[in-house]
């Protein structure tokens, strides 16, 4: 399947104003209705919003297996939008935390992520997905060569990974979310290391029977 | 950032409302959360937590010790739980609860006493009753004002004599696995058990609360007989008790074997001791939006209690 320019177009259009959805929820609910937010409606904006910084990124992760399973490219054309949700999230959830938690008190808020390790590897994710949103254009890409564009990137693995640690270090007892994040997660990334195997021994075999070498597992993202 | 809030209610309207207008903000608050956190499970149970009605308790006398506070509001009261055998989201309390069988119920005194008893609910609402307005502080850093109903836990303690062996007080909560979802996993060990030392019990302050807002508890609220302990963080004060054990040894309580070095036996309300993961410091008042007021040292009510723990490092003994 191979859609056309204007259906990529339409389709990433409606991304965008779908992915501004739960922002765009809990900013109305807290301007006009913070009954409908509970009782605790700060607790429940930021949690909410980390929430959903989590399930951008993987959705972002999930682009290249689905790609690669159902032989649609063209979801690659939406990955870009999907990260940079990521970051928009990750980025108004730590401003919900430093307004509602520390009512911009930088002590405060440096002395917590100094000493909270939760907190600590939560602004790590926020710190390290910051050179991936700032090198995610065109230009970006073209000035900084396809293969070192792509090892950067690859910091998203571990950035999911923090992020998730960052959920389960944050709850009090019951850690069946971020259970299921980390069960997401490992499957999204457990694709990728058995695709790597398969390649590398392929291009064993491949080299073995002399023929021409197949594409460099560099490219596997 | 612009947040508007509503006022704040006047007094004559803490009384709260027919049952109707409960239901209406319920399921409106049901269905945002469901719809907001688009967790994963959170099916809507409407029908079991709303229809028991509500009961008014009658004689209810007011107390020198309560709190001059504006309570917070019956909805925020009744729908931000944490009871735990009903699932651990706040909302789910309010969801669930209302399966737990309260009728009959009976609370057993015993242990180390000359006269153990067994007492009935019955008793209990007919033993005089108080209004005391207390503040409630979570160990998660949120807070309440709560105008509980109930009685003196010494006066149930004196009835039964306790002997000189009689150095702590163990509270054993419900453990009903057929109404009870949550008791279904190891997040706790069950049933619930909370404990005091014995002046702790016997100090006036520390209530057995059979209702809220001049009403009978909701099951979310620990009915039908519940533990209020109001300078010791929210979980010491277990909720639908059926056991209560005069005991020699500390007793080992549900979130100290859960996580000692988070929860102590202790956990007296202490700006002074962090929890590992976040500070005591301040707190946020429910329903308010930014967490900056200052958290007191025995949630305030360090002139009534402080004598308990002279020459105690409450550092070490958190």
């Amino acid at each position: 399947m191979q859609p056309s320019r204007t259906w990529i177009s339409a389709l990433k259009a409606t991304l965008f104003v779908v992915a501004l959805v739960p922002f765009a929820r809990l900013a109305v609910s807290a301007v006009w209705f913070p009954d409908a937010l509970g009782a605790n409606p700060a607790e429940f904006i930021t949690r909410s919003l980390g929430d959903w910084c989590l399930r951008f990124l993987l959705i972002t992760l999930a682009v290249t297996p689905l790609r690669r399973m159902t032989g649609w490219s063209w979801l690659l054309r939406l990955r870009r939008m999907l990260g940079l949700f990521a970051f928009f999230y990750a980025v108004v959830h730590f401003t919900s935390y430093i307004a509602f938690d520390h009512v911009f008190d930088a002590v405060a808020i440096l002395k917590d992520i100094v000493k909270r390790p939760f907190i600590t590897v939560g602004f790590t994710v926020l710190l390290l997905l910051i050179p991936l949103a700032v090198t995610s254009t065109n230009a970006m890409v073209r000035r900084l060569g396809a293969q070192n564009w792509r090892a950067l990137h690859r910091l998203v693995y571990p950035i999911a990974a923090l992020g998730v640690l960052h959920y389960w270090w944050m709850v009090k007892r019951d850690v069946t979310e971020p259970a299921i994040y980390a069960g997401i997660l490992a499957i999204l990334l457990g694709y990728r290391l058995l695709a790597y195997l398969r390649e590398m021994r392929m291009l064993r075999w491949s080299r073995a029977a002399g023929g021409p070498s197949i594409n460099d597992p560099s490219r596997l993202t | 950032m612009l947040i508007k809030r509503p006022d704040a209610i006047p007094p004559s309207e803490i009384t709260p409302q027919p049952i109707y207008a409960r239901r209406r903000e319920f399921i409106k608050a049901a269905a945002a959360g469901t719809i907001l956190s688009a967790t994963v499970g959170c099916s809507e149970d409407t029908s079991s937590a709303q229809d028991t009605g509500r009961q008014k308790l009658a004689n209810v006398a007011k107390s020198r010790f309560s709190a001059i506070e504006e309570p917070t509001e019956y909805k925020h009261v009744t729908l931000y739980n944490n009871y735990y055998e009903f699932g651990t989201d706040k909302s789910d309390p309010a969801l669930y609860a209302g399966r737990l069988r309260t009728q009959p119920w009976t609370v057993s005194v015993e242990g180390e006493c000359l006269k153990p008893r067994t007492f009935g609910i019955e008793e209990f609402l007919k033993h005089p009753l108080e209004e005391r307005v207390y503040r409630l502080r979570c160990v998660e850093a949120w807070s309440m004002v709560i105008p509980w109903v109930g009685f003196e836990l010494n006066a149930i303690l004196k009835q039964v004599e306790p002997t000189g062996n009689a150095k702590y007080v163990e509270f054993v909560t419900a453990l009903q696995p057929e109404t009870m979802h949550g008791v279904h996993s190891p997040v706790l060990d069950w049933p619930y058990v909370e404990g005091l030392r014995m002046d702790e019990a016997m100090h006036p302050l520390t209530i057995l609360a059979v209702g809220i807002f001049g009403e009978a508890l909701p099951n979310q609220n620990g009915a039908p007989v519940r533990l209020v302990v109001p300078w010791k963080y929210g979980f010491k004060s277990g909720k639908s008790i059926v056991k209560i054990r005069l005991v020699e040894k500390q007793p080992a309580t549900a979130w100290e074997k859960a996580s000692s070095s988070e929860y102590g036996f202790y956990s007296n309300v202490n700006p002074d001791v962090d929890h590992p993961r976040w500070t005591q410091k301040t707190e946020r008042r429910i329903p308010e939006f930014f967490s900056r007021r200052p958290t007191l040292m025995f949630n305030g009510y360090g002139d009534q209690v402080s004598g308990l723990y002279t020459g105690m490092d409450l550092k070490k003994y958190f």
